[in-house]
Order: C-alpha cells, then sequence, then structure tokens
C-alpha cells in the first residue's frame, strides 16, 4: 500500500475560474492513482506550483491573468506532461494538433476527460515538445511577442521586447539582456529571432541579436568583420551575413 | 454608351468660333467675300460635326490603352483623310448649289483654291474630336472605377455590421457552457438558474439583430442579463456600477453598440485581474447628446490577448456610418483604468404603445 502511494501520479490543476477548476477536480475524484497536488487560479501560482511540487501532470487554461498557458509552459520546462484545457481557440488547437499536445475543449464529458487522461500517463516520463515552438505555432498570424518573461527560481520576470537590448547564444540558453542585467532563459537563439518582430530585431551574428533602435554606430574590426556599439555602450560582434543585413535595413 | 450632345455647350461654342475662323480664311487668302465665306463655312460646319460625331466609334474600336501605336495612328489617320474627304465633297457640292443663285455667281469656280485649307483643317479637326473622345473615355472609365470602389466598401461593411450584429462571442458561450457543466453536480438550481440567464440573453440577441434602433433602456437590460452569466462565472471577481441619468433611458442607440464593449472590459480587464474589479457604466443626456461611458480596471502586464470578439474599432464604425461626425468615440488609458466614452445626438421614438 504505501509502495502504491509512492507511485501516485502527482497532477496540478491551473484556471482562474473556479467552477472550471471544479469539473477538473470532480472528474479527478473519480481516479485514485492521481493525488491533486495543487491549484493555481493565475499563471504566478502555476509557475510557483510547478517549482516546488514537481507535478508530474498539468491541466493548464489557455488565458488566464498574469501569465497565459504557453507562457507558464514555456516557464516550467518540459519534465511534466501538459494537457491543455481552452473554451475556443482556433489557433492553439492547431497548434497543439501540430505538435500532438492533448487538450480538452470546455466543455468536455467525463468520457473525453478519462481519455485525455489515460493518453497523458501513457506519456509520462516523456518530453513535451519545446514551448517555445508550440507557443510561435499557436500564435495567430503576423503577430510577434511583445513580452519575454523569465524565470529565476519560483520568481517570474517579465521582459518588454522594447526593453530588451540584445540576446547572447549561450549553449541551451539565450541570456536576454534587458536594463542593465542579464536573464538567462532556456530557449535557442534562432527560436528567439523567429518570435521577434524582423522589423524590430537582427541577427547580427550566429550568436547574437539586437534591438535595432539600441544600435548608436557599426564600426568596422579586423579584415572582415564590424562591431556594434549599442547606446548603452555594449560592443557586439557583426558577422559579414550580418553586416549585409544590417547595411540592407540602415539604408532603407 | 453612345456619341451624345452631353457637354453640347463647350462644343457649339467651339464650332461657332471655328465657323468664324473658317470664314475669316475663306475671305483674306481664299478670296471670297465675307457673305459668300459665311455662306460655305456656317453649313460645311454644321455638317463636319457630324461627320466627326463618327470618331467615337472608331475611338471605342481601337481603345488606346491595348491598341498599339501602329495601330492607332493607322485606324485614325485613315479615317480622318476619309472624312476630310467627304467634307471637300460636301464642299464642292455646296459651291455649285450657291452658284445657281445669282448672289453667289461663279463661287464654284473661286472656292476650289480654298480647297487644300479646308482639307488640312477637316484632318486636324477629326483628329482633335478623337484625342476628345480618349480624354473622355478615360474620364468616364475612372469615375466608373470609383463608384465600384464605393459600392463595393459599402457592401463590405454593411456586411460588417451584418456579422457583428449576429456575433455572440464564442468564449463566452463555451465558457458559460463549462460554468454549468460544473454546477449540474454541485449546485444543481444553480445551473439551471444559469442555463435561463444564458438562454435569455442569447434570446434578446437573436431578437435585436433585425432592429434598426432600440431605446437605451433595453440595451441596458441586455447588458445587465449579459452579466448576470458572467456574475456566475466570475464570482466576485466581477462587481457591478451603474450611473445612468433617468432621462437617458427612452434615447434611440443602435443595438449591441455597448455590450460589446461591456463584453471588452470583462475579458480584456477583469478577467486578466487576479482579484478581479468593478465595471462602471455611465449614461447621460444633456443638450440634446446622449454620453456613455464604460470604464474598468485593468492590467497593464497582462499576458497578449489572444484573438478575441468584436472589438472597439467595430464600435466605432458603427457610430461613424450612423451619426458621422456628430458622434465621437475616445478611449482613454491611464495607469490601470481603460474608459471608453462615446458621444452622439440623443434621438427619441415617439412611444407607440
Amino acid at each position: 500500500m504505501t509502495r502504491e502511494a509512492a507511485e501516485k501520479i502527482r497532477a496540478i490543476i491551473v484556471d482562474d475560474e473556479e467552477l472550471a477548476r471544479q469539473v477538473l477536480r470532480e472528474f479527478l475524484g473519480s481516479h485514485p492513482e492521481i493525488e491533486l497536488v495543487a491549484e493555481c487560479a493565475n499563471g504566478f501560482e502555476a509557475v510557483k506550483a510547478a517549482a516546488e511540487s514537481k507535478p508530474d501532470l498539468i491541466f493548464l487554461d489557455v488565458q488566464m491573468p498574469k501569465l497565459d498557458g504557453f507562457e507558464v509552459l514555456e516557464l516550467i520546462g518540459s519534465d511534466a506532461v501538459v494537457v491543455f484545457v481552452t473554451a475556443y481557440d482556433s489557433y492553439a488547437i492547431h497548434a497543439f494538433e501540430v505538435h500532438a499536445v492533448d487538450y480538452l475543449l470546455k466543455p468536455f464529458s467525463s468520457d473525453r476527460f478519462d481519455a485525455a487522461l489515460a493518453r497523458a500517463k501513457d506519456r509520462l516520463g516523456s518530453k513535451m515538445p519545446p514551448a517555445a515552438e508550440l507557443a510561435a505555432a499557436a500564435r495567430p498570424p503576423a503577430q510577434y511577442l511583445d513580452r519575454i518573461p523569465v524565470r529565476d527560481g519560483t520568481r517570474v520576470f517579465i521582459i518588454p521586447v522594447a526593453k530588451l537590448d540584445y540576446a547572447e547564444a549561450q549553449d541551451d540558453y539565450v541570456a536576454l539582456c534587458s536594463e542593465g542585467k542579464k536573464h538567462l532563459k532556456q530557449q535557442t537563439i534562432s527560436g528567439l529571432e523567429a518570435s521577434l518582430d524582423p522589423a524590430r530585431f537582427l541577427r547580427i551574428h550566429r550568436s547574437y541579436i539586437v534591438n535595432l533602435e539600441r544600435v548608436a554606430r557599426v564600426e568596422p574590426y579586423g579584415k572582415d568583420t564590424h562591431v556594434a556599439v549599442l547606446t548603452g555602450g555594449a560592443q557586439l560582434p557583426v558577422s559579414r551575413a550580418g553586416y549585409a543585413r544590417l547595411r540592407s535595413f540602415l539604408d532603407k | 454608351m453612345r456619341p451624345t450632345f452631353a457637354g453640347s455647350g463647350g462644343l457649339l461654342a467651339f464650332w461657332v468660333l471655328f465657323a468664324g475662323l473658317l470664314a475669316y480664311l475663306l475671305a483674306g487668302p481664299g478670296g471670297l467675300t465675307w457673305t459668300e465665306a459665311l455662306a460655305v463655312s456656317v453649313p460645311l460646319c454644321i455638317v463636319y460635326h457630324f461627320v466627326c460625331l463618327s470618331a467615337f466609334y472608331s475611338c471605342r474600336a481601337t481603345p488606346i490603352e491595348r491598341a498599339g501605336w501602329i495601330r492607332l495612328t493607322f485606324t485614325h489617320l485613315t479615317a480622318a483623310l476619309v472624312a476630310s474627304a467627304i467634307w471637300i465633297l460636301v464642299a464642292k457640292i455646296l459651291g455649285e448649289v450657291l452658284s445657281s443663285f445669282s448672289r453667289f455667281r461663279g463661287l464654284d469656280a473661286r472656292l476650289p483654291k480654298s480647297y487644300p485649307l479646308i482639307f488640312g483643317l477637316g484632318i486636324l479637326l477629326y483628329l482633335l474630336r478623337v484625342a476628345s473622345y480618349y480624354v473622355r473615355f478615360s474620364i468616364e472609365a475612372s469615375q466608373q472605377a470609383r463608384e465600384r470602389e464605393m459600392k463595393a466598401s459599402v457592401l463590405a461593411r454593411e456586411a460588417e455590421l451584418r456579422a457583428l450584429k449576429a456575433q455572440v462571442n464564442p468564449h463566452f458561450l463555451f465558457n458559460s457552457l463549462n460554468s454549468i457543466s460544473a454546477l449540474t453536480s454541485s449546485d444543481a438550481p444553480k445551473a439551471r438558474e444559469m442555463c435561463i440567464l444564458l438562454a435569455d440573453f442569447l434570446r434578446r440577441t437573436l431578437g435585436l439583430g433585425e432592429k434598426a434602433s432600440i431605446p437605451l433602456e433595453e440595451e441596458l437590460s441586455l447588458i445587465r442579463s449579459f452579466l448576470a452569466v458572467e456574475k456566475i462565472r466570475f464570482g466576485a471577481r466581477l462587481r457591478m456600477e451603474e450611473e445612468i441619468d433617468k432621462n437617458a433611458l427612452d434615447v434611440s442607440v443602435p443595438p449591441l453598440l455597448l455590450q460589446p464593449l461591456v463584453e471588452n472590459a470583462v475579458a480584456h480587464g477583469i478577467a486578466n485581474l487576479i482579484e478581479g474589479g468593478s465595471i462602471r457604466l455611465e449614461a447621460r443626456c444633456e443638450n440634446g447628446a446622449l454620453s456613455i461611458a464604460v470604464e474598468n480596471r485593468f492590467d497593464p502586464e497582462a499576458p497578449p490577448k489572444r484573438k478575441s470578439g468584436v472589438g472597439l474599432a467595430n464600435v466605432r464604425q458603427r457610430l461613424e456610418a450612423r451619426y458621422g461626425h456628430l458622434a465621437s468615440f475616445r478611449v482613454n488609458r491611464s495607469g490601470e483604468v481603460f474608459r471608453v466614452a462615446l458621444e452622439f445626438p440623443a434621438e427619441r421614438e415617439a412611444r407607440t404603445s
């Protein structure tokens, strides 16, 4: 018995509406192998609960105060299996289907819930697709990020893209430099580049994306390369291809 | 389109002047007396006016934007030569006929001296006429294009308004159904109450679609039934304040003009606030104008909004389409307060009951 208790699947529910949480709680009630370890009413609570109680399974609403479902997923990493819950969002549903992520459409029956739960249990231990890719696929066409959430432990910071000076690739992470501080985020620099407005941000180097408003001047450096000097004083290397892109942008 | 006498005032003036010029040329270098010159030039001009009308058909058969320069030149030059030759023939006949009168004796012998002049002028006149038709065609074409464009934009706007009126935000609908689903097991009477509130709201929305305007009182009652549904969904997070002048209640307003504003206040304001907030609705009628304001708190750092209902732009467009510059629409964000204020002429329908 103790052994079984130890193997219980830990789940959290994230939805800002009490009645919506109530349905999930009720349907979970008939599955004794699941232990409900937390209920969260907004994105901040969800990130905190995910860091503290290390759930195996998350039922996650898409539209919520503070952070939406995609931003929550980005911040908690991809170790837990996530079942998205939404009322109506054609772009999000398309993204879930493309990335084979399970989702529940409100209102849903207990049969549909059981099916989603069974599928989720099969996948326990396997990784979710990268959250940034999922979020990018769910974004309505011609819409770019206007803020980037980052996490430090259980704390969440929101960086408006207007305050992002530049981003630097560091192995599996990107360092986001904003107002003199660096925030690390687990994402590829190409993924970040794709979600930023190309009229405002430019990839000037394999490892650097720069906010064009911050570029004070570009100086030659060595034989083939240049450096971009930002208004804050930072100097970023500019590759040959990056210099061509920068030139064609500045000529416009 | 046929050759018409439209703009005939200008054309008549042109021909009178030209007849004068022709008479002057015939009398001067041509050596005719003034009476003879006028007797020849006036009938000639009348005839040539009709000959030149034929240019209409050759112009239409060779559209300037599609026919090449070679074809254009060839067609119109040939036509001009033929037209002018006919003119000379007419002049010759006219000269002979006139000579039979004692007054114009010998005219048929003196007129041929002016044939080259008449022939040259004939070609010139014909080509002028060709040019004027082409100008007219292009003006008409651009007018038609403008009219088509205007018609299309009017149609598009009408379609948009129809869609707007019929629209119940699916997000609202599905979330409400989900709340009912939750209540069925925990609080059945409340579930039934919510079903009835939702049905009430939907029925009113459907009924209003066809009406051009309704009393403000009816729109307010629709908003209250919308908020009654949302109140069950959001619980204590959603609060409501009203400040409505009694004399504003019977003012006519376009149906479903304010409901989208309140829906926005819930979806973009209250729904993003953890502790919720209140929606404040004001209506005042002063100096023949109705002022309405919807105010709510919002989180300036809320997650980026995913595509949602009808939006403010549509309400603004409807106001503009109906009242033109007499209506005003202002959106104001200050700190955490979002306020939309409308003002438009207060029209009242005569009470039929």
